[in-house]
């Protein structure tokens, strides 16, 4: 422990604090609060009773009014810290409110109405996690048959990617032929072409193709990312020829020698596609949502949709189930981040 | 088995030739050094021979078949890279095994051969590591053993030691010599050092530009080199080759006349030698030394190397620098005047188009 304090309080100058060690605090917990304050914001407002997420100012942490059911009157009432003239504060409950003027009660002598200006209070309210907005969706809405669509086309997805990607970046790198550099341009001019563009002709092949309403309409069209190709390729440049040159004397067919040579030593760059292509595919919407009408085959972001109805949005349900569809992602970037900083290839070599 | 004939070999790259018409004899269980300087093409000859360039004209036979159009896989060779080229995910013994593995080979017998191959080069310790926890001269060994392994017809061996410090190269280059007298086997070996190469081959094949200027014994490479160019390659440190036109050539000596106009006389009996022809005359450091009589050549001191036996004099005469070496140590230094000496062993003499003329 006294290391990790040792490490976070030492400073540039040694003793006192030098212009760079603030400006580096200053940075970084800037930048910590961009990056992480969405994300938390999202987490704790998942927990938020829908009258909560509706108020203003928004606050960060989930809260509650504290209620109180008082002699006299049907509905439980709301409890205020009130101020009164004499400066004092009493806990009152209201009963309504007229203008500025709110009519409150104190709880324990119901009969007299004190009638307090609407700045002179402020609401008890303490911190409650309103984890009904993580249990209705499971009890309601089809969560596991979403998550279990989405699983299989982001897992099937990305396998293919790898596979698909990795083949044409081992041509792309690895043999000389004619047009080679032609086609490797073509496949990064394609990465100018957004889906908007191509939306319709896609649409007709797949409904041609009798893709429409299937699970593989989503995934197929895909698999071949113009992206994967170029990042595996410009690592697989980085892979001496002379390795796969032993590997020809060794009798290593082609085959072997991409799938025992290169995909192994390609890892680290196959890593850094995985985690793009889960990410993409895992948070795909537009496309899924043309190709998938029938109910039981969205997947989670199409699911997710039935929530935001045309007049009434269920906010707590869709930040609730929002956090819950972003856990995977983050655990696959959690679990395969190492591999993008380890790089195994080259050091057979000299 | 192990003989390698090649027949006007030629490789170019588009309008690139990079070998012209090599031809090149390799007999079974020869080590053969290439050796030549940068870009010469000798790497590119080492790897038509492996068949990872396909040559665009003549014929390649191993052992008498033609294998111009032979994948590299079927050729039965075995190379060892520069860089060692080892499978940086695979461990030693992986490494060893992959090329047995792929020709379908039982896994007994692999075991067998790479047991084997780790005794003879003394890694079996490290077996289990992979090749990025090893120094580089047992990566190096590695690399030998994945050849070994396969028990090949030829080795084929681009540069291996260049990766090594100075006195590890000393020492692996006795053991391949040794390798190569216990396994028979043809080996082929490319270099730019024409120290491995001396040590190192039954023949040497001299390469400039794509071609071959001359094959033959290391020793007679040296004695009695086919033009200036080998002549200039081959001994350290190079020949010293003094230029100038022929005044007078009479029974067994000819007068050349240097660039600086000064005249020398040269014991040299030649053939065909015309006055007035431009000559080179090529004399090896280890020949020249100081003049113990006060007769000779007057030259200039430029720089000494003392290496403690002997003394590696930079000297300048007639207009040209020239070397000399002296045996044991010499107080000299730069700008000193001295006299430098012939010790009339056989000089070489070339014409003006860099062959031999004597």
């Amino acid at each position: 422990m006294s290391r990790v304090t040792q490490f976070i309080f030492r400073r540039r100058g040694g003793k006192g604090w030098h212009w760079t060690d603030i400006a580096t605090w200053v940075w970084l917990i800037g930048g910590l609060i961009i990056m992480f304050g969405p994300a938390v914001w999202l987490a704790l407002s998942s927990f938020k009773t829908p009258a909560a997420l509706a108020e203003f100012p928004p606050s960060i942490l989930p809260y509650v009014s504290q209620q109180a059911t008082v002699q006299g009157y049907d509905k439980p009432l709301t409890l205020f810290n009130a101020t009164m003239p004499d400066g004092s504060t009493r806990v009152l409950a209201e009963v309504r409110r007229v203008g500025t003027v709110a009519q409150m009660v104190d709880p324990k002598a119901p009969a007299e109405i004190i009638k307090v200006n609407i700045n002179q209070r402020t609401p008890v309210r303490s911190v409650s996690f309103s984890t009904e907005n993580y249990v209705q969706p499971f009890l309601h809405f089809d969560f596991f048959r979403y998550l279990w669509n989405s699983v299989f086309v982001t897992v099937t997805a990305t396998v293919i990617t790898l596979v698909v990607n990795s083949m044409a970046a081992f041509a792309l790198s690895k043999y000389e032929f004619k047009g080679r550099n032609a086609a490797m341009l073509v496949i990064l001019a394609t990465l100018m072409v957004p889906l908007s563009v191509i939306l319709v002709p896609l649409y007709s092949i797949i409904s041609t193709l009798g893709l429409f309403n299937n699970l593989w309409g989503v995934i197929l069209p895909t698999v071949a990312t113009p992206t994967g190709v170029f990042i595996l390729r410009q690592y697989m440049l980085t892979i001496p020829d002379e390795l796969i040159d032993a590997a020809r004397m060794d009798k290593a067919s082609e085959w072997q020698i991409y799938w025992r040579i290169v995909v192994p030593l390609t890892a680290p760059a196959l890593a850094v596609l995985a985690i793009f292509s889960v990410v993409w595919r895992w948070n795909d919407f537009l496309w899924p949502l043309i190709v998938l009408s029938r109910r039981e085959l969205y997947t989670l972001q199409v699911g997710l949709n039935i929530y935001s109805g045309e007049l009434n949005v269920q906010w707590h349900f869709i930040l609730a189930m929002t956090v819950v569809t972003m856990i995977p992602v983050v655990l696959v970037f959690i679990f395969l981040q190492r591999f993008i900083t380890t790089g195994i290839a080259g050091t057979g070599l000299k | 088995m192990g003989s390698i004939t090649l027949t006007n070999v030629q490789k170019s790259y588009g309008a690139v030739h990079v070998l012209h018409d090599i031809n090149l004899d390799i007999r079974a269980g020869e080590f053969v050094v290439f050796v030549g300087p940068s870009g010469c093409g000798k790497s590119t000859l080492l790897r038509v021979i492996a068949g990872l360039e396909k040559i665009t004209g003549g014929e390649l036979a191993i052992d008498g078949k033609r294998v111009n159009e032979v994948s590299a896989a079927d050729r039965g060779l075995a190379m060892v890279f520069q860089s060692y080229a080892l499978y940086p995910h695979m461990s030693v013994r992986q490494n060893l095994a992959f090329g047995l593995e792929n020709s379908g080979m039982p896994k007994a017998e692999i075991a067998e051969r790479i047991g084997e191959a780790a005794r003879m080069l003394e890694i079996e310790q490290y077996m289990e590591r992979r090749p990025g926890q090893l120094s580089g001269g047992q990566r190096q060994r590695v690399a030998i053993g994945r050849a070994i392994v396969r028990r090949p017809t030829a080795f084929l061996l681009d540069e291996p030691l260049s990766n090594l410090d100075a006195e590890l190269r000393v020492s692996t280059r006795a053991e391949i010599a040794a390798l190569h007298d216990r396994l028979k086997s043809t080996m082929i070996y490319v270099t730019h050092d024409q120290v491995e190469a001396m040590t190192l081959a039954n023949r040497i094949v001299v390469m400039r530009a794509g071609k071959i200027e001359q094959v033959g014994a290391p020793l007679d490479l040296y004695n009695n080199p086919a033009n200036r160019f080998v002549a200039g390659f081959i001994g350290a440190p190079h020949m010293n080759f003094i230029e100038g036109d022929v005044v007078e050539s009479t029974g067994g000596t000819v007068v050349i006349k240097a660039a600086n106009g000064e005249q020398f006389t040269a014991p040299v009996p030649l053939n065909g030698v015309t006055t007035g022809e431009r000559l080179s005359v090529g004399i090896r450091p280890q020949h020249m030394g100081l003049s113990e009589t006060g007769r000779g050549l007057p030259a200039k001191v430029r720089l000494v190397e003392a290496l403690g036996s002997e003394t590696v004099i930079h000297a300048e005469a007639l207009g040209q620098k020239l070397l000399a070496i002296v045996p044991g140590q010499r107080h000299l230094s730069a700008g000193e005047a001295i006299t430098l000496a012939y010790d009339g062993a056989p000089i070489h003499v070339f014409g003006a188009n860099g062959q031999r003329v004597n």
